[in-house]
């Protein structure tokens, strides 16, 4: 089963997706994060902002996945999780992270050994003390793509390279199920 | 003789974004290393207009001091006040200075009107240091 995730991904990566410069995506990002950080002042605000950004951002991914890939629907979180890192990782972002450290079969983690939007960052102290998680997007659309699939979750970061950390990890925890509705409007 | 560097980067808008000292320090005053650098900025304007090149070498010297300098195409000026004259070295030097400037400028919570201070890019400066000059 894994093998065939990774497979779908590396041909959607392949065929499947129109691509741009990495670097004018980096900087895109970056300028974002400095931009909210000007706005708002205050890292917990910021992190909260880049995560309704990357809810927004998921929503829509999770469908373009399907829509691009032959996946079928998964049949429990743990495929779920691997559908997430090989595939839906592998052809947004072109890196695949390690799924891992279980507890209870609803909650795993995402190790991201090289998050490309990383690259040529170097935090300031600033905001290295007051917590700002950068690539918090990334929750959010994690969040996002899982709503979507009818299951709330909640997503967070525990570690992050920007801060020192030998390692990128993001915690997900599938809480429940949804039924079927239409998903909360504007938060 | 043990040599002393005195090294500065100089932002497009003349306010210094980066200086660093190399070398074993003998008790001279710092503020006649900046003096020194800052006087020979408008040779290096005159410079420029002799040449194409990023290098340009020696511009200026005081006594025993010569000032190299090495401008980037966004008109930021490495400056180097150095009494060994070595120019293969020092152009090697700013070269790689010059690497780390613009690795420094795409870190995009730099910005560019404002001095430097990760102590990345100051360790590393050190270490280039040791490896051309020292």
């Amino acid at each position: 089963m894994a093998k065939q995730y990774k497979a779908i991904g590396d041909e959607a990566w392949k065929n499947s997706v129109e691509k741009v410069n990495a670097e004018l995506f980096i900087f895109t990002y970056g300028s974002l994060v400095v931009q909210l950080l000007r706005d708002h002042e205050d890292c917990t605000s910021v992190n909260q902002q880049l995560d309704k950004l990357g809810y927004n951002i998921g929503v829509r991914l999770a469908d373009d996945m399907f829509a691009r890939t032959t996946l079928d629907r998964c049949p429990d979180v743990r495929s779920t999780a691997d559908a997430v890192a090989k595939v839906g990782f592998r052809m947004f972002l072109n890196t695949t992270p390690t799924v891992g450290l279980w507890t209870n079969d609803n909650e795993f983690s995402l190790l991201i050994e090289d998050n490309p939007l990383n690259d040529f960052c170097e935090l300031p102290p600033r905001a290295l003390r007051d917590g700002l998680w950068y690539s918090n997007v990334l929750c959010g659309v994690v969040r996002g793509a899982l709503e979507m699939m009818h299951m709330q979750a909640r997503v967070w970061f525990v570690r992050d390279v920007l801060r020192g950390d030998d390692t990128s990890e993001i915690r997900v925890r599938v809480e429940r199920m949804l039924d079927e509705e239409v998903p909360a409007a504007d938060e | 003789m043990s040599a002393t560097y005195y090294f500065a980067i100089v932002g497009s808008a003349d306010s210094p974004l980066y200086e660093a000292e190399f070398g074993v320090q003998r008790n001279e005053n710092k503020h006649l290393h900046q003096f020194v650098v800052h006087a020979a900025l408008d040779l290096v304007e005159d410079a420029l207009f002799t040449t194409n090149a990023c290098y340009l070498k020696i511009v200026d010297t005081y006594n025993d001091w010569n000032v190299s300098a090495y401008v980037t195409p966004s008109n930021v000026r490495l400056m180097l006040l150095h009494e060994v004259k070595a120019e293969e070295a020092i152009r090697a030097f700013f070269i790689d200075c010059h690497e780390l400037f613009v690795k420094t400028l795409t870190n995009p919570f730099y910005d560019p009107s404002m001095p430097i201070q990760s102590q990345a890019f100051d360790a590393k400066v050190h270490s280039l240091a040791k490896k051309y000059l020292l």
